[in-house]
């Protein structure tokens, strides 16, 4: 089963009396394991994109069918259920909880669903920080942290809830360039690793070799 | 919802003033309903503790007992009422009271009674008074005579009752002949002969409806107004504007509770608007964020409350006892749902503006 289907997704914003195409008829099927870059120029569309095959944006037309989840016809309850359980995202801007430590701010996702029990959240928690190099940050609050190192708190936040579908977007950009390679392949060596699917946004070029496969998107148009 | 304690915890210093301002208004209410019910309680307990239903006066007395009086055959007239079960006759002489081994004049209320007051042993031999425990603060001891006033009457403490004071004077019980005599040495224009009373107490009969019977009553005499013992204590001077300027500086008072709490989370939410947004989009559903500032809510005003709760019992024991402040448990059981209410009402108008928070803002799309 693919991670994503979209299937003539578009999705537009009125603007007077006209209207703005973010998203135009847009195609594209990320298998279980793809690494996918999403590569194109600041309006692109590429965050609408991302945010409709998150389930935090409603497509105007079209259908999107995620790990087997048909997200179009979902209510707003079931879209935050399976937003929890489903996705993982990694934001342009690091927003972590600022009165949360490094491991609570890991563990937030799995707190929210309620699910598992502490203890084992906890040593899934670490071993996530362990394998970021977090392992001695593990009780520090955010503004005790680097911007690199808030970032990797991030990426491990997306992948707390083993999500099928992991969604990146452009992490790299407040990070300079060395950090920001280094960020972009911890994220896709904890992707890989784990055998899941990923859409990686970005508008710079010399990050793709990290991915399976690069689209671009033009105008809310996407070329192969 | 453990992620609001933890913020609660965490972040204490933010909460800090908040908290400190809603406890201030916390020992603003014990006061104030302290003084109220002070008040009240100063004012109303020689009627409260009356054990008959209904109490006749005359009726150009307009409900006060001081001026009231009902002579013998009026009283005569009231017995024979159907549903009149008996009478006790009842009269009262505000005096000062030469206290021993003090200068003051203590404030006291001489009353004049026949029985049938609760709390309030059989009325004493001549001369002698069961004394208000609230005479004690002015140094009275029971043993002690007192003397009552112009001309100092002496009258012999033989022990203490209870909630018995009369618009803020001490109460001293006495049997009716020494209750004229004070009257007629202190305000010798309303002396009253043998037998006269000022007010009469009515014993209903067991079954009988007693607005009809204060009705028979009045019907019967021409002359006397009969009413409840609640519509007398509401009668005293004073007590219904007291009640009615307390409660409404009381109301002022949550309302500025409520807008406190209102405006510190309507301030919160906005400056964590974009947090929020994050939580939704990682999975939190708008129920579990409005559970969270909801727990901050309760636990802002738990804390305030019992912080308040503790300066007002120390700043109760520095006040004089000549304030009548009392802080029962009904006003702090009252004080603490109304600050509750005022609270998660000032709480919940952040609640349509979490509720709107877009998800999608996290990710830098969408409003
Ligand atoms: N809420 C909105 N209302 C109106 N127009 C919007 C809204 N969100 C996005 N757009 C428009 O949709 C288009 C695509 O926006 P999008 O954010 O997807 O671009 P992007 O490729 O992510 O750009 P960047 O690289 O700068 O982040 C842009 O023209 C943008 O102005
Ligand atoms: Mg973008």
């Amino acid at each position: 089963m693919p991670a994503l289907v979209l299937q003539n997704v578009r999705k537009t914003y009125p603007s007077g009396d006209s209207e703005i195409v973010a998203l135009d008829r847009a195609n594209l099927e990320v298998p279980d394991d793809q690494i996918l870059a999403l590569v194109g120029p600041s309006g692109s569309g590429k965050t609408t994109l991302l945010s409709i095959a998150g389930g935090l944006l409603s497509a105007t037309e079209g259908h999107v069918v995620v790990g087997g989840h048909h997200i179009t016809e979902y209510s707003a309850k079931q879209l935050t259920a399976f937003r929890r359980a489903e996705v993982g995202f990694v934001f342009q801007t690091v927003n972590l909880v600022p009165f949360l430590t490094a491991r609570e701010n890991v563990m937030v996702a799995a707190e929210l669903a309620g699910g598992a029990p502490e203890k084992a959240a906890r040593a899934r928690a670490d071993q996530l920080l362990e394998e970021l190099g977090l392992a001695h940050r593990a009780e520090n609050l955010p503004a005790q942290l680097s911007g690199g190192e808030r970032q990797r708190v991030a990426i491990g936040r997306a992948l707390m809830n083993e999500p099928k579908l992991i969604l990146v977007d452009e992490p790299t950009s407040a990070l300079d360039t060395t950090l920001g390679n280094q960020v972009m392949a911890l994220i896709v060596g904890e992707v890989k690793a784990r055998r899941t699917a990923a859409i990686i946004v970005t508008h710079d070029t010399r990050m793709t070799h990290y991915a399976d496969r690069t689209v671009e998107i033009t105008d809310g148009i996407l070329a192969a | 919802m453990r992620l609001a304690l933890r913020e609660l915890r965490r972040s204490r210093r933010r909460f800090v003033p908040t908290t400190g301002a809603l406890a201030l208004l916390v020992v603003l209410l014990l006061m104030l309903g302290g003084l109220l019910d002070g008040l009240y309680i100063g004012s109303t307990g020689a009627l409260r503790s009356q054990d008959d239903e209904l109490v006749t006066f005359d009726r150009s007395a307009r409900e006060s007992t001081l001026r009231s009086r009902i002579e013998p055959d009026t009283r005569a007239a009231i017995e024979a009422v159907p549903g009149v079960r008996g009478t006790s006759g009842f009269g009262i002489a505000l005096v000062g009271a030469d206290v021993p081994r003090t200068d003051e004049l203590a404030d006291a209320a001489v009353m004049g009674y026949e029985g049938r007051v609760g709390g309030v042993p059989a009325p004493p031999a001549p001369g002698r008074a069961w004394a208000d425990r609230s005479l004690e603060a002015r140094g009275v001891r029971v043993g002690d005579v007192l003397r009552v006033g112009p001309t100092r009457i002496p009258l012999r403490v033989i022990g203490w009752v209870d909630d018995t004071n009369y618009l803020q004077q001490g109460g001293l019980w006495v049997e009716p002949g020494t209750w004229r005599t004070v009257l007629a040495e202190s305000r010798p224009g309303a002396a009253v002969g043998d037998d006269v009373f000022q007010n009469v107490w009515v014993d209903v009969a067991p079954g009988a409806d007693p607005a009809r019977v204060a009705a028979a009553i009045d019907a019967a005499t021409g002359t006397t107004r009969t009413i409840t013992r609640a519509e007398a204590v509401l009668a005293l001077p004073g007590i219904r504007e007291q009640n009615a300027t307390f409660t409404q500086i009381i109301g002022v008072t949550f309302l500025v509770a409520g807008l406190v709490v209102a405006l510190f989370f309507a301030l919160l939410t906005l400056e964590r608007t974009p947090m929020l947004g994050v939580l939704k989009a990682l999975g939190a559903s708008s129920r579990q964020l409005v559970g969270a500032l909801m727990t901050q809510t309760v636990a802002v005003t738990v804390i305030a409350f019992v912080t308040g709760g503790v300066i007002a019992l120390g700043l109760d024991r520095l006040i004089p006892p000549e304030v009548p402040l009392v802080v029962t448990p009904d006003r702090a059981g009252f004080v603490a749902v109304g600050v509750f209410v005022a609270a998660v009402i000032g709480g919940a108008v952040s609640l349509r503006r979490i509720i709107r928070i877009d998800p999608a803002s996290a990710i830098g799309t969408g409003t």
